[in-house]
């Protein structure tokens, strides 16, 4: 596959992107600032972006700074990922109603007309991140026709990092910094800021993104700027904040389920399931079943859930997941383990959320760490 | 005869809807106090869909919710599907509260089949505990309508007390049928109990069947499948032709939810049957 010529926009010109977008009826969404953090939510103008802000982020901590130059993406990632558009948070599934015969009929609660979204500034490892819940609701057998109704408008704009956060550990998952071919996009952006000058280089991933492109005030990229983007890339996957071996952790976590280390882990998480709200691969749901007064209409709404949670596993008779060690496990097993054997892929993609947003920063890659240390099965065979 | 025993393919028997269709319920039956059994028919044309033994449906009682519950009826060419029900909250209260005429909505059939029409020629072990008879009555009904086709047919059901056996009575017709044997046992009986008190466990050693060639099918308790599974080992039945069906909170029954995650396996979709040797790693754990 050969890949498109990268093209060069100057940073004046990058509104003409957003006005592309919205001509060919897209919504644009993406990163802007509120209250303290970056979040995603409507694009209308290039201010909108977190212009000159970066993101200080350590376990359990998070704070927006001021930049010394005017970067428009110079910031990692927020408490909020992309999932929210495609796997919304709360969705009505079902509509029931009942005649005075007692006869049933049941239609598609989901009426929400799909938008049509550009998502401007997916960093490489929400690419693949989404790349991961698309295997999730559409792989395997039964899609799920809310997600695909969702899904398939995206025009994926990916960014390049220049700079790592402190919770990052991309490159240990082989997820990032770099948005590359590996991972579908319609845009790849790689913003340059030198003395004087700041400017995006592009490439197109897709015949529309090509299209987009040619729509654009742009002039082929010169090798010194391609060289200036590279060297930016190298910078953030030289500044990672955090790194995971994962030599055999599929296996390591398989075969060490009784771990004194989930112990130790257990005595720290509060089972608060933020890291599992964060988390942009994370997927289960609950279902709620509600009523009118009349009772002859219900609904059934689907929200996001947490495998932290008690009533996670409530059967009659109790949870099957009573203390906070096998909840933990479940969720580290899930990610780093068993997700593999489901999705033929990590369920982690590196971003460090699950680090920042844990209130006791809990870090995975020092449990994972920890366990390896004592790994009880050293020679693990997978049967 | 294959050598390799697998439950069939899941994903080839699964519908994916999550938009359940209106059933009528055709008849009721008190099998306990707290248990029963209902007959539906689907009450839209092109709704009836087959079914293997060990799958289940997801029965939605209007405005409370769904549960998933196996089909516990014939699989032989049948209009209706029937389902057993023990009421223990929410849901299966509201189900409970159906009588003949009424609808409720039925999604499905869900997940993987006990392996039966695989099993030409071989002793056939069936290990109840409780309601787990009922995942199990449509591969016996269908072992007995293939007669034939299968060498013994032992039956082994346990439950707490006599008054909560279900399917008592069909239980002693099965025992009347050539070369069935059917052991009934309780925890605890009163004077006119004349079967065995005790674990099903205790069953295993005195039924007759050839370990070299049987397939044990096993449903109950966590607990009573992990001590039936060593016990049918000790008597020389190794865990790869042994099968077993779990149970977990399921809400969507399509692999989403991930609420019935058991190791790697999503139940509703990779199970409820597994072969026992697939999951020997995990049922080894506690709280998985
Ligand atoms: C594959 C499968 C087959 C089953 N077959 C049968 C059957 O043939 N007959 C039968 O009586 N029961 C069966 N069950 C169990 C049945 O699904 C639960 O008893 C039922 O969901 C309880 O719901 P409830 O609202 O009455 O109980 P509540 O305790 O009020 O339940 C609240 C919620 O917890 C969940 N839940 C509670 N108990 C269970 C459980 N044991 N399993 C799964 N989810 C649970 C449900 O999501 C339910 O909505 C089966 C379960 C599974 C997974
Ligand atoms: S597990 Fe943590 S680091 Fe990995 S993708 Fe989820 S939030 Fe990001
Ligand atoms: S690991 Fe941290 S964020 Fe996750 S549940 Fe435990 S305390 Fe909450």
């Amino acid at each position: 596959m050969t890949t498109d010529p990268p093209v060069l926009l100057p940073r004046e010109q990058f509104g003409s992107l957003l006005e592309a977008l919205a001509r060919r009826g897209y919504r644009v969404v993406g990163p802007t600032v509120r209250d303290g953090t970056i979040v995603y939510d409507d694009l209308t103008k290039v201010e909108d972006l977190p212009i000159g802000w970066k993101d200080e982020q350590e376990g359990g901590h998070y704070r927006l700074k001021r930049r010394e130059d005017e970067a428009l993406f110079g910031y990692v990632v927020g408490p909020e990922s992309w999932k929210k558009y495609l796997h919304p948070q709360r969705l009505r599934l079902v509509k029931a109603e009942r005649d005075t015969s007692g006869h049933m009929t049941f239609t598609d609660g989901d009426e929400e007309e799909p938008v049509r979204y550009a998502f401007l500034g997916m960093k490489s490892c929400e690419l693949n991140a989404m790349m991961i819940q698309d295997k999730v609701f559409l792989g395997s057998g039964t899609a799920d026709s809310h997600y695909e109704r969702r899904r398939k408008n995206i025009f994926s704009i990916g960014v390049s990092c220049g700079e790592a956060g402190g919770t990052c550990f991309c490159v240990s998952m082989g997820t990032g910094p770099e948005v590359t071919d590996q991972t579908p996009h319609d845009l790849a952006v790689t913003e340059v800021i030198e003395d004087t000058s700041h400017y995006f280089v592009l490439t197109a991933g897709s015949d529309e993104g090509r299209e987009v492109l040619n729509e654009l005030p742009a002039t082929p990229a010169g090798p010194e700027h391609v060289s200036a983007a590279k060297q930016r890339v190298e910078h953030a996957a030289s500044t990672m904040g955090r790194r995971m071996d994962t030599g055999g952790v599929r296996e390591l976590l398989r075969e060490n389920l009784e771990h004194p280390q989930w112990e130790d882990v257990a005595q720290r998480c509060l089972t608060c399931a933020n890291c599992t709200m964060v988390c942009p691969t994370c997927f289960c749901t609950t279902v709620e079943d509600v009523t009118d007064l009349t009772g002859d209409n219900a609904e059934r709404w689907r929200s996001w859930d947490s495998c932290f949670t008690l009533d996670f596993t409530w059967m009659h008779g109790g949870s099957a997941r009573q203390s906070a060690k096998s909840r933990y496990r479940q969720w580290l097993t899930h990610k780093l383990s068993t997700w593999h054997d489901q999705f033929q892929s990590s369920g982690c993609v590196g971003c460090g959320r699950c680090i920042t947003w844990c209130p006791v920063g809990i870090d995975l890659t020092q449990e994972v760490a920890a366990i390896r240390e004592k790994d009880n099965h050293p020679a693990p065979t997978t049967s | 005869m294959s050598s390799v025993l697998h439950p069939p393919d899941a994903s080839a028997l699964q519908a994916g809807s999550m938009l359940p269709e209106p059933w009528v319920v055709v008849s009721r039956l008190e099998e306990n106090a707290d248990t029963f059994t209902i007959e539906l028919r689907p009450a839209e044309e092109g709704t009836l869909r087959p079914f293997a033994p060990g799958q289940f449906n997801m029965l939605y009682a209007f405005g409370t919710g769904e549960s998933a519950i196996s089909i516990s009826g014939s699989p032989e060419n049948s209009d209706t599907r029937v389902h057993t029900i023990r009421r223990v909250g929410t849901v299966t209260s509201a189900l409970d509260r159906l009588a003949p005429g009424d609808t409720i909505g039925l999604r499905g059939p869900f997940g993987s089949a006990w392996p039966i029409e695989e099993l030409p020629g071989r002793d056939l072990v069936f290990v109840a505990g409780g309601i787990g008879l009922a995942p199990l009555r449509p591969a016996i009904l269908h072992a007995l309508a293939h007669r034939k086709d299968y060498g013994r047919i032992v039956i082994l059901a346990g439950a707490r007390s006599p008054e909560d056996l279900i399917f008592h009575d069909e239980l002693l017709e099965w025992k009347e049928e050539p070369d069935v044997e059917v052991k009934l046992t309780v925890d605890r009986a009163g004077i006119d109990w004349y079967h065995h008190v005790g674990v099903v466990t205790t069953l295993i050693p005195q039924a007759d069947f050839d370990p070299a060639n049987a397939v044990a099918m096993v449903c109950g308790p966590e607990i009573m499948m992990r001590f039936t599974a060593v016990e049918l080992n000790k008597n020389g039945l190794p865990d790869s032709r042994l099968f077993v069906t779990l149970e977990r909170n399921m809400k969507c029954a399509v692999g989403i939810c991930g609420h019935c995650q058991f190791g790697p396996e999503f139940i509703c979709r990779d199970g409820p049957v597994f072969r026992y040797d697939h999951i020997h790693h995990w049922f080894s754990q506690r709280e998985v």
